[in-house]
Order: structure tokens, then C-alpha cells, then sequence
């Protein structure tokens, strides 16, 4: 059997790439999926923050576990079963020095950020969680860092505490420091903010935290794709994100956790793999990470995550920051000329990650996400799982364009030509 | 792979653009009898209503919609359409479209085409996400005139979720 890194390795890209942004006529080539036409016109995907795309390695690593050595991992003491259950145990090293180097046995499989951060909320979370306890949350959180909470909240008798943040999508420092009390045993906040694309200060907000001995999770989900994170630097207790969003399949996500919290934390879900000694009467739990990892996991899943980090780690994540960097920008820079566009989130590049959300004067973000769908440019338009921070900008629904490491500045530029098109279109 | 037949321009038609751009019906009602608000949460469209009756016949409504183009053209139609109907014929009307949408078994006794330009949104059908839309004002009205027949008055919110108010 080959070794696993040989295995792994994707030879489509050779390094070394000296450009300080990315070759993207060069990655393009890798994605079938851009060859798609849309209603006669080339697709131009810009949604990249509900999922990414995916490279052929990717679309590959999938098929070849399944055509050559597909087995249950764990269990078996057979060939395919050790080759499974190595392949599946290097990806997760691969993403354990992904985001810094933690422990193995502090990284837990799950199907995605929103299972990351449940498990969470109803293992430590109803563990610890009382009534006249404060949970501390933004007002940029996600549905999934937010409904568990609200439920935790109800169930236990707890209080939610929000940090506000300013007019361009920063957060509030002051209100973060004043909200986060001694009465807060948990802040839980997200890296990068999937509307507003503010990139959120990790570190200070752990130093608050700190200040009460508080716990704080983070839900990494936008960050992680965009750029170099190193959890055990930042700090935090818990820290949540997603394969799919960053070139992996669905379906997969990662929790990090401290281990002293996963140690002290019961069992999520019940099953298989998660166990020692079981008989009719009672079942032993198994060592981290197994502990939290009840039944069959998504293993193909697992292991093509890897081939994505590979793909990734070829064009460096300097690289990668850089190009959305310079994409943000050129979209930022143009709907400041246009008046009869509002957007939201920082209006600096450096601060403002991935996801450009905006609104188009006279034309619904419905209408405009069809028109644009017609001319085969995809972005997306709604609430984005954010209902109240979304009401909270005096919108029903805004649309947004979100970018990743295919698209092109020629692609922004259609964009706003769409726009100005719409609006002659819906406003005349 | 095989692309459903998609015309923009089906979807938008000009007299929908045009009701959208200059809504009807958006009027402030004194002493409504009915009050109604209704929403479209996957896309944000929210529209309020306010009926006068007469016994059973509407005798005015005040319709303001914020939402997209869909949702407020066919707000804007219905409240050329409603104004002196009864609740049994506004019920079967709302029926006749919301089969016009679906496919479902249209009601021979409706003609949609004596109905201000409600016939345009036939093109919606193209885009069942957007049936929703226009059908959002529907659901209101309907749901708002049978609380009213039941003796109930005051507003509650109708989504779109509520099939069972346009039957």
C-alpha cells in the first residue's frame, strides 16, 4: 500500500508561484464546474460563501476511495479497512496542522459548522449553562451560532448579552467589554461575519473573556477558507468550521475543542465508535476524538478534504487572502461610485472578507438575483441565515456576491455592468 | 444537462414592471375592518392590508407591499380586482390563480382575463420559486376575509407557508 502522503498529493500545480495573487486562468482549469453555461451565457459563480467549488482533485480523491479502497474505519482488521482508516486519520493530521497544530485528539469530526457548534450547546453548553448565567453573542452571528444559543438560553434560564457592532460592520469594542460581565460563562462569536464580511478581533475578544474566566467559541466557517488561522495562538476554547466552503465536500466539518473541556464534556451522540466496554446494562466512552464520533463517518468526505487542503496549500493562503483581497476591493471601489447602491461591512479590503453584501435602490434582491441568474451570474439574495442581523440593516433580504480563488476581476466587472442593466431594466 | 425553458421576459412583463413601478391601491383606510399582514420569509416580501366592508363585499382596500417586483405587481392587481367582490367570489377567484400558477384545475366560471392584468402573472409558472410572490397578497386577503366571516377581527401574520387559506 502506498504511503498516504504519496497518496494525497496533487500534482495538478507546481510550485513554486512567485505571483503575489493567484494565477486563476491556471486554477480555473481545475474546476469542471466553470465550463457550465447558464441560460446561454458562461456561469460566473459568485456565491462562494453558501458553498465553493470544487477542484477535479477533490471530485477525484472522492471517486478513487470509492473505486479502490472503500471500507468502514476503525472496525476492521482487513487491507481495505486499515488503508480506509489510515487515509481518513491522515486527513484529520492534515487539517490538525491546517489550523496550527492541535492536538489529534482535540479535533472532532462533524458533518459541518452548525453540528460543530450544537454539539457544543448541548454537551458543555447544558453542562454548565444556569439560570442568571449570560451567554455573550454579536449581532453578526449566523443562525447557527445563534438558535443553539437562544435555546440553551430558554432551556436553561440563562441570558443572552449582544456586543453591537458599528455602522460599517466593525465590532464595538467598548459594548464587547461593557456586555461581557462576570455573570458570562460563554461568548460565543464569529470570525468573519457571512453578510458583512467583517473579520472580527479573535484576541481581544478572548482577553475579555479571559477577564471572567468565560469560555469562548468561535464559528470559523468564513475565516478558515480566506486565511492562515492558528488556533492554539488565538487562544480560544472552541473553534468551528466547514470542509465545503473551502474547496471540500459537504457534508464534513471540524470542532476543535481545549482538551481539558472535551474530557469533562458527555457524549453528544450515542452509538457505535464512540464507545469502550458496552453490555446491556451500561457502555464506557471511548478516548477523544471517538468519544464524539458516534456511527459511520462521512470517510470519502473526510479524505477529500484533504486533497482540497493540498490544492490550497500549493497557492499558499498568503496568496489566496491577497486575490479576494484585490476582488473585495474592485467591488467595493465601484459601488462607491454608484449611488444608488448601498453596501454593507467595512469598507476597507483589509477588513472586509470574502462576502460583499448590498443593496440595489428599486430592485428587490429577488429581482435582481433572477435577472442576474439570467445573464448566468450567480450571487446570492435573502437573509442569508441572519434574519435579525439582516432586519437590523432596515432590509427583508439583501443580496450578496461572495468570491473565492476562481474568480476573476473580469467577472466583478460583469457584475456591476448587471447591475446597471438591472436597474434600467426594474427602474428605467 | 437539460435547462428548463427560462424567458426572463415572461416573468417581467411589461404591465408587471409597470405595476411595480406605480403600485395601485396604496391608500390609507379609515376604520378598517379587517386588518392583515403577511410575509414571504424565504425572500423578505411583507405586505399589510386593510379592508372596509360592506357586509360581505369589499367595499375598499389599502394594500402596501414591500417586496419584490412579484409580490407587489399582484398586490397591485388584487386591489383593482377586489373592490366590490364579494368574499365567496374573491375566494374562488383566488383559487382560479393560484391554479393559474400551479397547474392545478382551473375554475370555468373564473375568467382571469376580464380581471385587471392578473392573466400576465401566468408567466410565473416558469419560476415556481416565485409562485410564492405572487400569491403573497392572495393568501393575506383570503386569510383576512375568513377570520372576518368568523367573527374575528384584529391582524395576525400570514406566510405564504398557510396553504390552506387559498384552497
Amino acid at each position: 500500500m502506498s504511503h498516504p502522503e504519496t497518496r494525497m498529493k496533487t500534482d495538478v500545480l507546481r510550485p513554486p508561484f512567485v505571483s503575489e495573487t493567484l494565477d486563476v486562468e491556471r486554477i480555473r482549469k481545475d474546476f469542471p464546474i466553470l465550463s457550465r453555461r447558464v441560460h446561454g451565457n458562461p456561469l460566473i459563480y459568485l456565491d462562494s460563501a453558501a458553498t465553493s467549488q470544487k477542484p477535479q482533485a477533490v471530485i477525484d480523491a472522492l471517486s478513487q476511495y470509492y473505486s479502490e479502497y472503500n471500507a468502514n474505519v476503525h472496525r476492521g482488521l482487513h487491507t481495505l479497512s486499515e488503508e480506509a482508516t489510515a487515509q481518513f486519520e491522515f486527513a484529520r493530521k492534515r487539517v490538525a496542522e491546517w489550523v496550527g497544530g492541535v492536538g489529534l485528539d482535540e479535533l472532532i469530526y462533524t458533518k459541518g459548522t452548525t453540528e460543530s457548534i450544537n454539539l457544543v450547546a448541548a454537551t458543555w453548553g447544558e453542562q454548565n449553562i444556569q439560570k442568571g448565567d449570560r451567554i455573550v453573542l454579536s449581532r453578526m452571528e449566523h443562525h447557527a451560532n445563534l438558535i443553539p444559543w437562544l435555546r440553551l438560553a430558554e432551556k436553561s434560564g440563562a441570558e443572552i448579552g449582544y456586543i453591537e457592532h458599528h455602522s460599517d460592520g466593525t465590532l464595538d469594542m467598548d459594548s464587547a467589554a461593557s456586555v461581557i460581565d462576570e455573570r458570562t460563562k460563554l461568548v460565543a462569536l464569529t470570525h468573519v461575519s457571512n453578510v458583512l464580511g467583517t473579520v472580527n478581533p479573535v484576541k481581544e475578544v478572548v482577553a475579555l473573556a479571559r477577564r471572567f474566566g468565560a469560555v469562548i467559541l468561535v464559528d470559523g466557517a468564513q475565516a478558515i477558507p480566506h486565511f492562515s488561522v492558528d488556533i492554539p495562538a488565538l487562544g480560544v476554547d472552541f473553534y468551528a468550521f466547514s470542509a465545503h466552503k473551502m474547496l471540500g465536500p459537504t457534508g464534513v466539518g471540524f470542532l476543535f475543542g481545549r482538551r481539558e473541556l472535551l474530557e469533562s464534556m458527555p457524549p453528544y451522540q450515542a452509538g457505535g465508535e464512540m464507545i469502550r466496554l458496552v453490555t446491556y446494562e451500561k457502555a464506557t466512552w471511548a478516548d477523544l476524538p471517538q468519544k464524539f464520533e458516534a456511527g459511520t463517518p462521512n470517510i470519502a468526505d473526510v479524505i477529500a478534504f484533504g486533497s482540497a487542503l493540498d490544492y490550497l496549500e500549493q497557492l499558499g493562503m498568503d496568496s489566496v487572502r491577497a486575490h479576494d483581497k484585490m476582488l473585495v476591493g474592485k467591488t467595493l471601489d465601484a459601488f462607491r461610485d454608484m449611488e444608488w447602491v448601498t453596501v454593507y461591512g467595512p469598507d476597507n479590503p483589509e477588513l472586509h472578507v470574502g462576502a460583499v453584501s448590498f443593496d440595489v435602490e428599486g430592485i428587490h434582491p429577488h429581482d435582481l438575483s433572477q435577472f442576474l441568474d439570467s445573464k448566468g451570474v450567480a450571487i446570492r439574495a435573502g437573509h442569508h441565515c441572519a434574519q435579525p442581523l439582516v432586519k437590523s440593516l432596515g432590509m427583508g433580504s439583501v443580496s450578496r456576491a461572495s468570491y473565492y480563488i476562481y474568480n476573476t476581476l473580469e467577472e466583478v466587472d460583469t457584475l456591476i455592468d448587471s447591475l446597471v442593466e438591472a436597474r434600467k431594466y426594474f427602474v428605467g | 444537462m437539460l435547462e428548463k425553458e427560462h424567458d426572463l421576459g415572461e416573468l417581467y412583463r411589461e404591465i408587471i414592471l409597470d405595476h411595480y413601478r406605480s403600485p395601485r391601491g396604496q391608500k390609507e383606510i379609515t376604520d378598517p375592518d379587517i386588518v392583515n399582514e403577511g410575509q414571504n420569509p424565504v425572500c423578505g416580501d411583507e405586505i399589510e392590508m386593510k379592508v372596509r366592508m360592506k357586509g360581505d363585499i369589499v367595499d375598499d382596500l389599502g394594500i402596501h407591499c414591500a417586496g419584490c417586483a412579484i409580490s407587489v405587481a399582484s398586490g397591485s392587481m388584487l386591489s383593482e380586482i377586489a373592490k366590490g367582490k364579494s368574499i365567496p367570489e374573491l375566494k374562488k377567484i383566488a383559487a382560479a390563480i393560484k391554479a393559474m400558477l400551479t397547474g392545478g384545475e382551473v375554475d370555468k366560471e373564473i375568467d382571469l382575463g376580464e380581471l385587471s392584468d392578473v392573466e400576465v402573472l401566468e408567466g410565473v409558472r416558469q419560476f415556481p420559486v416565485r409562485v410564492k410572490c405572487a400569491l403573497l397578497a392572495w393568501v393575506t386577503l383570503i386569510e383576512g376575509l375568513e377570520r372576518y366571516e368568523n367573527g374575528q377581527s384584529g391582524s395576525e401574520a400570514a406566510t405564504t407557508d398557510d396553504r390552506s387559506a387559498v384552497d
